[in-house]
C-alpha cells in the first residue's frame, strides 16, 4: 500500500449550540488515491473538508504524513500550504488578473523565482485551456473558467493532497463537464484528492473509494461499483434513490 | 466707467489674498483627511472585529460625533482646552483635531462597511493557499477594501473642505474670513463688494469641490465596472 498522506483520528466537530456535526471520524487517504464523499445536505461533508484544511477547529487529531497538524496555531499556514483547496464559489481574488491570482501564493509563500512561477502558471493555464485568459480579470470569465483557474491556483503550490468542495455546485449544467474533465485528468495523473460532490456519475467515474456520510458519521465506505450498485444500508439506499426519477404513472 | 464693484477683486493684492485663504482651508482639510484615513482604517478594522466591547465603544464614538455639530466640537476643543486644561492651542491645530476626530469616525464606519462586505471565503481562500493572516490582509483584503472606499472617501473630503468654513468662528483666517476682511476694508468706497467677493469665494469652492466630486463619480463607475 502507498504511503498515507492525510488521516484523522476521532475527529469531532460541534458548533456552539446543538449536536455534533462530525462524530469521531476516522479517515485516511493514501498517496494517489481519490476519495469521494457523498451524503445528504447538512451531513457534515463540507465541514469535514474545512476541518482537513484547518479552517475549522475540531477535536481529535488530523495528521499530514503522520504528523499531527491541528494542535499548534503557529505553523498553521505551513501545513495549509501543502493542502490545496478549491471552493464551491471559486473565490478568485477580483482585484488581480488570472495570472496574478495563480502566482500570488507561490511567490509570497514559497518564495519561488518569479520567472519560473510565471512559466509554470502559463503551462498549467494552457493545460486547462485558459492560456489566453492570463491577463483577464475574474469578472471577465464564465463560472466554469473561474473554477478552472481556481484549480490551477491550488495546483501550482504542488499540494500533497487536493480538497475539492462541491466545485461544480454553483455552475450552469453546460459548464460542469469542462471542470470535471480537468479533475478526471488529475486523477489519472495520480493526484491525491478528497472530493465532495453531488454529481453521482462523476463520483462513480473518478473515485477509488466512496464514503457515505450521514448525520456526521461514516455510514458506508466502499469501492464505487459496490456502493452505487449494491448499497448496504437503508440510509445509503434512500439517499441514492433521491437521484432517480421514475415516470409518473397516470 | 460705471461703478460695478468688480474692481475690488483686482485692487492691491486682494485676489491673491483670497487664494491664500483658500489654501488655508484646503490645507486644513487635507491634513485632517490624511490623519482620518490612517486612523479610520485602524478603527474600521477594530469595528469589523468580533470584540464586543471595542465595537460598542467605537459605535458610541461614531454616534456622538454624528450628533454633535462640528461647530460645538470646535468651540469645545478651542475654548475648552484653554479654559480647563490651560493649554493655548492655535485655531488651526484645534481645527485639525476636530476634523480628524470627525473624519476618523466617518472613515472608520466606511472602512467597516467595506470590510464586512468582503465574503468570508476571500479570507479562507487566502488562508488555504498558505498565506498568513497579515499577508491575507495586506494582499487580498485591504486592496479590495480601499477600492470600494475611494468614492465615499473622496466624498468625505469634499464635505470636509466645505465644513472648514466654520473655523472662522475660532479665529482662523481662511478664505471666507479673508473675503469678509476685504469687504469690511472697502465698505465706504465700494459698498457692492460683498456680492463680488462672496461670489468669488463661491466659485473658488466650486472650482475645488466640483472636480473632486466628478472624480468620485468616475471612480465609483470604475470600481463597479
Amino acid at each position: 500500500m502507498e504511503q498515507v498522506i492525510l488521516e484523522t483520528a476521532g475527529l469531532t466537530k460541534s458548533f456552539e449550540q446543538g449536536a455534533a456535526v462530525l462524530k469521531k471520524i476516522d479517515f485516511s487517504i493514501h498517496q494517489g488515491e481519490v476519495v469521494v464523499i457523498v451524503g445528504p445536505s447538512g451531513c457534515g461533508k463540507s465541514t469535514f473538508l474545512r476541518c482537513l484544511n484547518l479552517l475549522e477547529e475540531a477535536e481529535g487529531d488530523i495528521l499530514l504524513e503522520g504528523k499531527i497538524i491541528n494542535k499548534e496555531k503557529k505553523n498553521i499556514h505551513r501545513y495549509r500550504e501543502q493542502i490545496g483547496m478549491v471552493f464551491q464559489s471559486y473565490e478568485l481574488f477580483p482585484h488581480k488578473t488570472v495570472l496574478d491570482n495563480v502566482t500570488l501564493a507561490p511567490l509570497l509563500v514559497q518564495k519561488r523565482e518569479k520567472e519560473e512561477v510565471r512559466q509554470e502558471a502559463e503551462k498549467l493555464l494552457s493545460r486547462v485551456g485558459l492560456a489566453e485568459k492570463a491577463k483577464s480579470y475574474p469578472r471577465q470569465l464564465s463560472g466554469g473558467q473561474k473554477q478552472r483557474v481556481a484549480i490551477v491556483r491550488a495546483l501550482i503550490m504542488h499540494p500533497k493532497v487536493l480538497l475539492l468542495d462541491e466545485i461544480t455546485a454553483a455552475l450552469d449544467p453546460e459548464m460542469v463537464r469542462e471542470v470535471l474533465q480537468v479533475v478526471l485528468e488529475l486523477a489519472r495523473e495520480g493526484m491525491t484528492m478528497v472530493i465532495v460532490t453531488h454529481e453521482m456519475e462523476f463520483a462513480r467515474a473518478v473515485a477509488d473509494r466512496v464514503i457515505f456520510l450521514d448525520q456526521g458519521e461514516i455510514v458506508e465506505e466502499e469501492k464505487p461499483e459496490e456502493f452505487f450498485s449494491y448499497p448496504k444500508t437503508d440510509r445509503a439506499k434512500k439517499f441514492l434513490n433521491t437521484f432517480h426519477y421514475e415516470a409518473l404513472e397516470i | 466707467m460705471q461703478d460695478m464693484g468688480i474692481q475690488v477683486l483686482f485692487e492691491g493684492i486682494n485676489f491673491s489674498r483670497l487664494l491664500a485663504g483658500l489654501w488655508v482651508s484646503l490645507r486644513l482639510a487635507l491634513i485632517s483627511m490624511v490623519f482620518s484615513v490612517a486612523l479610520g482604517i485602524f478603527m474600521g478594522m477594530v469595528m469589523a472585529s468580533r470584540n464586543k466591547i471595542l465595537t460598542v465603544l467605537c459605535r458610541i464614538y461614531l454616534e456622538t460625533v454624528r450628533i454633535m455639530p462640528q461647530l460645538v466640537l470646535l468651540f469645545l476643543v478651542y475654548f475648552g482646552a484653554a479654559r480647563h486644561l490651560g493649554i493655548d492651542i492655535s485655531g488651526e491645530l484645534a481645527a485639525v483635531i476636530v476634523f480628524t476626530f470627525w473624519g476618523t469616525a466617518e472613515m472608520g464606519d466606511l472602512v467597516r462597511n467595506a470590510l464586512i462586505s468582503i465574503p468570508r471565503h476571500q479570507y479562507e481562500s487566502g488562508y488555504s493557499l498558505g498565506l498568513t493572516k497579515a499577508q491575507v490582509y495586506r494582499y487580498i483584503i485591504l486592496p479590495q477594501t480601499l477600492r470600494g472606499l475611494l468614492p465615499s472617501g473622496v466624498n468625505l473630503l469634499t464635505r470636509m473642505i466645505k465644513t472648514t468654513s466654520l473655523v472662522v468662528l475660532i479665529g482662523v483666517v481662511e478664505v471666507v474670513k479673508v473675503g469678509k476682511q476685504i469687504i469690511d476694508a472697502s465698505r465706504y468706497e465700494n459698498p457692492k463688494a460683498a456680492l463680488w467677493i462672496y461670489g468669488t469665494v463661491f466659485i473658488l469652492y466650486f472650482a475645488i469641490c466640483f472636480p473632486i466630486s466628478r472624480l468620485s463619480i468616475a471612480l465609483e463607475k470604475r470600481v463597479k465596472g
